[in-house]
């Protein structure tokens, strides 16, 4: 599959469990998005997340604001999309003061998802406008991704008529069609994180019916061959004619132990998520050398070119 | 500054501790690991988790989520027998609606209050839906479980949000919407001095209906009406929550891996925390990576360099030499490798210590495979306590060279 397919639909929706490392892969798609010459925008939902530090900028704010060449990011709050959407409706007078009263707090805890809304709703209208070739949400953790990107079904039956309900319907009909709207699933190849995948992989095609992409396996060690014991380091410094004491070959042996066990461990679970969830899957490595900063996303978005280019053509649903 | 403290002073002297963190840190195993090691020591101990991972709840015996705590058989978590006989070992999974109804019931003036209350489509959304209700009803949970439960040791996990300590603020979110000056008004049409303002809040009222919908403000008049004289009830037992937090019994344990963005969460918690007089007592940094020795990342990839020409050379004169070369050089790669990602630990892991003050540390590895039953309980306990009980079976340790 080539990259522009991958990202065809016009928004892709990041999601997965707490410390999986969505941001990053956030970041790391809207890389090879723009290296492929697509414009990027991402959108932050939850706030104070490090997306902005992936590209070396300071946190993003409600306005737009360049990220890298071609990938600019904001955050979407559901006060200021709501002010926004009053705004374009005719409806600025009340619009302050809903907010300020604190009423806003009052009816979106009298409407469940009614905040969630407001932010779909947004994102609807930034995807109709072409705001970018792709929309990239940076989705909130697992749970709540699927109340989030419930909100709009749920919300029918609380609110029938009027702006709020005509907006839900077309927040569904964009997550409902699969050449607008996609999520891509991101996880940690160990167990839990992986049961976990799974179950919101179920939750959001049975009950949301939103089009999965390819699931994103992050963190993954690289293959590293068999492991090694201490006498085996020392014949090959023997063999080579080079030093090597005694504690750093007990160290190589051990750090090589540990990286094939871990390797084993996580081939199985990513196997194991093969085999629970029939969608194509993109592994992205560990990256041991920094933080993840500009130069370590560059280097993901390479590895996940790569992947992408290895899925079959026929992976794309549209 | 006095001594430092310990996680045996944590499950053996407190009587609430409470388990923070941002989400996937393993908070809710951390949670578990103190409630069973307070339980091996004599305690009566239960454990309130919210949402954990399946297999974890099986082991703890919870299919579902409960309103009250359930006791867990002895010989599932003592098997050898070894512990007190006044060790107790309890767990539930808060349910967030049940314990909110209960609160009401419990607040009502009368059957026929707390009915029109439990009915309204409103009071049905903040029950399940009001951001800040879960960590609400952890703490009204807690509460409950202080007065009436005759536990000695009550361990909390928390919510894994972003804004995990939100539940400091949680009692106070119900009363700010209680107190929400339009909806007041709303319940007192009839004084005459309201006139004027009552007709502007029902202009108002009647805008936020074209944008909602009339149903839904219905509901919250109703709802509003129906709580008149409660709001007294609940403001003072969101302050007894919150003095039961800052009293010198109760204990705070952070929970975080040694990864940059945990880290940043981490801190940012004890410095809320100490913002409100809590004094974190425990930190437990989860899924530490090995440190393999102390020599520098520099020296050892200078090393797998050096090797890298070799082969190049050998490459020339002979087969098996170059294959022994590439091997031996990518070994010292990945040593380099994860000394780089010690050091980073390590390096991320320090400020959150200073911030800790003297709060016990613990560093758990990695482990072999996933925490969920007693014997990997038992495991993660032997990097908390200087004299925890021994695992159940023989599962292998992992090299121990781990904490930073």
């Amino acid at each position: 599959m080539d990259l522009a397919s991958f990202c065809s639909p016009r928004v892709l929706i990041v999601a997965g469990k707490g410390g999986v490392g969505k941001t990053t892969v956030t970041a790391t798609l809207a890389t090879a998005a723009a290296r492929a010459g697509l414009s990027v925008l991402i959108v932050e939902v939850e706030g104070k997340s490090g997306l902005a530090a992936c590209f070396g900028k300071p946190p993003l704010g409600y306005e737009e604001a360049e990220l890298a060449p071609g990938i600019r990011g904001r955050t979407l709050t559901p006060d200021e999309a709501l002010l926004d959407y009053l705004h374009s409706h005719g409806m600025r007078r009340i619009s302050r003061r809903l907010v300020r009263s604190g009423a806003l707090e009052v009816v979106s805890s009298a409407v469940p998802g009614m905040k969630d809304i407001l932010v779909l709703g947004k994102v609807k209208s930034l995807e109709v406008g072409r705001a970018a070739d792709l929309i990239l949400i940076d989705a909130p953790a697992a749970g709540h991704a699927i109340s989030f990107l419930m909100s709009p079904r749920g919300l029918g039956d609380a609110v029938r008529v009027g702006p709020i309900s005509k907006q839900s319907t077309e927040v569904i009909e964009m997550l409902s069609d699969p050449a607008r709207c996609q999520v891509v699933l991101v996880t940690i190849p160990e167990e839990t994180p992986v049961s976990e995948l799974v179950d919101t992989a179920f939750a959001l095609e049975d009950r949301i019916g939103i089009q999965l992409g390819p699931v994103v396996v992050n963190g993954c060690f690289p293959d590293f061959g068999s492991p090694v014991t201490v006498d085996e380091v020392q014949s090959l410094a023997d063999e080579l004619g080079v030093f090597v004491s005694p504690r750093e070959a007990l160290d190589l042996a051990a750090a090589a132990d540990f990286r094939h066990d871990r390797h084993a461990v996580q081939q199985e679970q990513a196997d194991r998520l093969a085999a629970r969830l029939p969608l194509p899957q993109i592994r992205l490595p560990f990256v041991f050398t920094a933080d993840i900063g500009p130069d370590e996303i560059d280097v993901l978005a390479a590895a996940f070119e790569g992947e992408v280019a290895a899925l079959p053509a026929a992976a794309s649903v549209s | 500054m006095s001594d430092p403290l310990s996680f045996d002073d944590v499950v053996g002297h407190r009587h609430i501790v409470v388990c923070c963190g941002t989400g996937g840190v393993g908070k809710t195993t951390v949670a578990a690991v103190l409630a069973v090691e307070g339980a091996r020591r004599g305690r009566n101990a239960v454990v309130v988790t919210i949402d954990p991972a399946k297999r974890l709840a099986n082991t703890l015996g919870l299919d579902s989520l409960s309103d009250t705590p359930h006791e867990i058989e002895r010989d599932r978590w003592d098997p050898g027998g070894k512990a007190p006989d006044r060790g107790r070992l309890s767990a539930l999974m808060l349910d967030t609606k049940s314990t909110f109804d209960h609160l009401v019931v419990k607040h009502a003036a009368d059957d026929d209050q707390a009915q029109r209350i439990l009915a309204n489509t409103f009071y049905r959304n903040v029950s399940t839906a009001l951001s800040g209700t879960q960590e609400y009803m952890a703490m009204e949970k807690l509460h409950e479980l202080h007065e009436e439960g005759g536990y000695d040791l009550i361990v909390v996990d928390t919510p894994p949000t972003r804004h995990a300590l939100d539940f400091l603020d949680a009692p106070r979110r119900l009363t700010r919407l209680l107190d929400n000056r339009i909806f007041r008004l709303l319940m007192m049409p009839t004084r005459a001095y309201l006139k004027a303002v009552g007709a502007g809040v029902q202009a108002f009222l009647r805008s936020v209906s074209r944008v909602v919908g009339s149903a839904v403000i219905n509901d919250v008049v109703a709802f509003f009406r129906a709580f008149e004289g409660m709001e007294e009830g609940f403001r003072d037992r969101a302050n007894e929550v919150l003095a039961l937090l800052a009293d010198g019994s109760s204990s705070f344990v952070l929970v975080t891996s040694p990864r940059r963005d945990a880290v940043e969460e981490a801190t940012y918690f004890a410095e809320r925390l100490a913002e409100s007089d809590i004094p974190v007592e425990g930190l437990v940094v989860n899924r530490v990576h090995p440190r393999f020795g102390d020599e520098r990342v520099e020296g050892l990839r200078a090393r797998a360099e050096t090797l890298t020409l070799k082969r190049a050379e050998a490459g020339v004169a002979a087969g098996d030499g170059a294959a022994s070369a590439e091997r031996l050089s990518s070994l010292y790669a990945n040593l380099a490798d994860f000394r780089q990602v010690a050091e980073r630990e390590r390096h991320h892991v320090a400020g959150v210590k200073a911030r800790a003050g003297r709060a016990a540390v613990a560093y758990v590895p990695f482990l072999a495979r996933d925490v969920y039953d007693f014997d990997a309980l038992s495991e993660v306990a032997r990097h908390l306590f200087s004299t925890a009980t021994e695992p159940v079976g023989a599962s292998p340790a992992q090299p121990s060279r781990s904490g930073p």
